[in-house]
């Protein structure tokens, strides 16, 4: 096989399996932050038991999230040395930043957050709890500078066919990392909170830990609707922002592929890139222009604009941007309910709607994966967009068959750590927080 | 000189920085971990070893993931010709640092697999502990490059006297600093077995760092007329020194500090030999990756410098309350 895809495949699989555990961190850290915000207030012991709860969860995800995590900043080197030579010199900093910023900050305070509750004052655990999502938040700003800087590079200069910094806050501050920061974050607040709203209504179904499971039900809830219904603005300014930025990458989500006046938004369709039309196709008319443009009948550049070599393919970007968009939407109903069930204080008792949430968990995930393979994949044959290409990216001197070789060793680990991973935070779900309070240290 | 050399200089002494305080601190965990079969026997035993480094590992290993991306940033070619050259040897420190990073987890929730993951725990400290090395002695004693700055070799190219000789020393000096750090943190009979365990291993120590002295002289002598690496060798006389009394007297703080030192003094030898070069060309020296043709733009590296100069003050700041908070002896029940 072609080291190019082998080296696009292992990064996929690699990167997407360590995208299911930071999202999670994300939503749990700020959620034991709400938890331990109301501790130190109230004095409540029932809240240092949720907290504590579910920082045991967190452990056991975050060093998923770290074993998972250090792959990805060998794997620059080790199958894409083309790509670090041509652009090192803006993309290492936001890596080497994380790590001085964020990473250190993380771990020492998860460090104490696991072991340190008998050590240390009430206050200092307080800020722990604080810095840990402080910490995967900020770790969250580096690594989105990084990969928006490949899709909408932006404070440099190409010299001697190397990129080279010129201005570090415009490559930072690049036209896509804000947009692409919260609307992240949000998914990861989303995925988080669900988790958590997730396991307290597996607990009321089964008429277990009820009073713990009511405020954990109660708070992650809240964040669960807020998050949500933000989303929709935030994803819809995400939307505009590659429009702009990206057109083509816009093109492939929606399969444009002729610009037209009053484009129309799709809802479903199965786009064929070899007839270059999409079959079973139903859009709203003019809906596209008016999103983007706020202008019903302005022009939506098709994929007919740009030269074909430097096309996306259409079928993987239209097909998750739209998983991601419906799921986007089922989160607004699923919220919608949630605030009416709320403010008639039926929640605790809707069988069926927490029995919804417990089938809801995986959602958040394949949203995020799909936003994810869809920004990505929508970027090809750009690695860096306008400036490096993918097959120009790689190591020239790694044999396809070294690739193969770890790729399949990744399978085989990855497998392994799912099998092992999951089984053990569904046991510590099922333990219940009862037995989850030990001072550990 | 320019202020472009001057912060090259900076970046290749920053970069040393991180990989020292990799060595000291992850390495007591990485010792440890390979340590971990000879130095606990008993379930209880086990648990107060793990107990030992708990709050700690995760915090320390992110000194080799600074390093590693300081290097990425600061000298991009020097990352991308050792990670792409070392590719196997690489791959084999990175499954290793996989599975030790979620062994003691796995281990502790993970009941039916308990011996496994203590196995995962025990090899992926070994392996990187011995690797490490390895990659170095062949960065330092330089390997095949062709005009592209990449590498000609392959993985058993890498398998020569020289880098071997150094990856020993690595183990052993990783494998002293854990045993050092055991006796000094952790009560009872791990104490004692740890207080053997670095007294035995002073010797085949003592013999490695020896051997690797030969072995420089043989392969790389220009490396004598360095007054650097006479200044850190007699650095290192006087920490192994001060380290083999402590060793006898059972003065284990003081011992876990002269390993410390020890380990500090080997990376200041290494750097002053290898300087300014990053990755040197067997075939051909013009070829050899320096700080001057490897290295990032000077705008580059002076924002990495000032992320530094803020970052790792705080950094070793609460670094220092985290291990303030876990003081004291860990009694083995």
């Amino acid at each position: 096989m072609d080291a190019v895809l082998l080296a696009k495949i292992q990064f996929g699989f690699t990167a997407g399996f360590h995208f299911l555990f930071p999202p999670t961190t994300l939503g749990l850290t700020f959620i034991i932050l709400i938890i331990e915000s109301l501790y130190l207030k109230t004095n409540e012991e029932l809240y240092k038991k949720i907290s504590s709860f579910l920082i045991k969860i967190l452990a056991v995800v975050f060093v998923m999230g770290v074993a998972t995590g250090i792959v990805l900043e060998f794997a620059f080197g080790n199958n894409w040395a083309e790509f670090s030579r041509v652009v090192g010199d803006i993309f290492g900093a936001p890596l080497a930043a994380e790590g001085v910023f964020a990473f250190f900050l993380e771990s020492v305070f998860l460090g104490i957050l696991v072991f340190g509750r008998s050590r240390v004052s009430k206050k200092a655990y307080w800020w722990s709890a604080f810095f840990v999502f402080f910490g995967s938040h900020l770790s969250g700003i580096w690594i989105i500078i990084a990969n928006s800087w490949m899709q909408t590079p932006a404070g440099f200069k190409i010299e001697g066919g190397r990129a080279v910094l010129t201005n570090f806050l415009e490559a930072a501050l690049n036209p896509s990392t804000v947009e692409r920061y919260f609307h992240t974050i949000a998914g990861g607040l989303i995925t988080g909170s669900l988790v958590a709203a997730g396991i307290a209504a597996w607990y009321l179904l089964k008429k277990r830990h009820i009073e713990f499971a009511k405020p954990l039900l109660l708070i992650s809830m809240t964040v669960f609707i807020i998050v949500s219904i933000l989303q929709l603005g935030l994803g819809h300014a995400h939307s505009i922002q590659v429009a702009k930025t990206q057109p083509e990458k816009m093109a492939a989500f929606e399969a444009l592929w002729q610009t037209q006046e009053g484009a129309p938004l799709a809802i479903f369709g199965i786009p064929d890139e070899s007839e270059q039309k999409t079959h079973a196709y139903i859009g709203i008319p003019k809906m596209l222009s008016t999103l983007i443009y706020f202008d019903p009948n302005a022009k939506v550049p098709g994929l007919n604009e740009f030269p074909e070599e430097e096309r996306p393919r259409v079928f993987i970007p239209f097909v998750s941007y739209h998983i991601m968009i419906l799921l986007g939407i089922v989160f607004i109903g699923v919220s919608v309910i949630g605030i009416w069930l709320l403010v008639r204080k039926k929640i605790y008792d809707s069988q069926w709607y927490l029995k919804l949430l417990l089938f809801l968990i995986p959602l958040p995930y394949i949203a995020n994966e799909t936003g994810w393979v869809a920004a990505e994949v929508g970027r090809q044959p750009w690695v860096v967009y306008k400036v490096l290409k993918t097959a120009d990216a790689i190591s020239i001197n790694v044999p396809a068959g070294n690739i193969l070789f770890s790729l399949i060793l990744f399978i085989v680990v990855y497998a392994l750590i799912a099998a092992v991973g999951i089984p053990i935070i569904l046991r510590l779900i099922k333990k219940g927080p009862e037995e989850s309070v030990s001072e550990g240290y | 000189m320019e202020t472009w050399d001057i912060l090259r200089n900076i970046w290749f002494i920053l970069i040393g920085v991180l990989f020292v305080g990799y060595s000291i601190l992850d390495g007591f965990d990485l010792g440890i971990g390979a340590l971990f079969p000879f130095l606990g026997k008993k379930e209880e035993e086990k648990e107060a070893l793990i107990k030992s480094i708990g709050p700690f590992w995760d915090g320390n290993e992110v000194w080799i993931l600074t390093g590693g991306g300081a290097l990425f940033a600061a000298f991009p070619h020097a990352y991308a010709t050792v990670f792409s050259g070392f590719y196997l040897a690489l791959m084999a420190i990175l499954f290793s640092l996989i599975f030790r990073a979620v062994s003691l987890e796995f281990r502790a929730h993970d009941t039916k697999r308990k011996r496994f993951w203590e196995g995962a725990f025990v090899v992926g400290s070994f392996l990187p502990s011995l690797l490490f090395g390895v990659a170095l002695g062949n960065v330092v004693v330089g390997v095949p490059l062709d005009n592209t700055m990449n590498y000609t070799g392959n993985f058993f190219k890498l398998l020569r006297p020289f880098p071997l000789a150094v990856g020993l020393l690595g183990l052993a000096a990783f494998l002293i600093q854990g045993s050092t750090y055991a006796a000094m943190k952790v009560g009872g009979v791990v104490q004692e077995r740890a207080r053997k365990i670095a007294k035995t291993l002073f010797f085949p120590y003592k013999i490695l760092l020896l051997l690797v002295f030969v072995l420089t002289i043989v392969y790389i002598p220009e490396a004598l007329k360095k007054p650097l690496v006479w200044v850190s060798t007699a650095f290192l006389g006087c920490a192994l020194v001060v380290l083999y009394i402590a060793l006898q007297k059972a003065k284990d703080t003081q011992a876990f500090f002269c390993s410390s030192l020890a380990f500090m003094s080997l990376w200041g030898i290494l750097g002053a030999i290898h300087f300014p070069n990053l990755v040197k060309a067997s075939n051909d020296p013009a070829l050899s990756l320096t700080i001057d043709n490897a290295s990032s733009s000077e705008l580059t590296l002076k924002v990495m410098l000032i992320i530094a100069l803020v970052g790792m003050p705080i950094v070793i700041g609460y670094t220092i309350y985290l291990y303030k908070i876990f003081k004291g002896k860990i009694t083995v029940a």
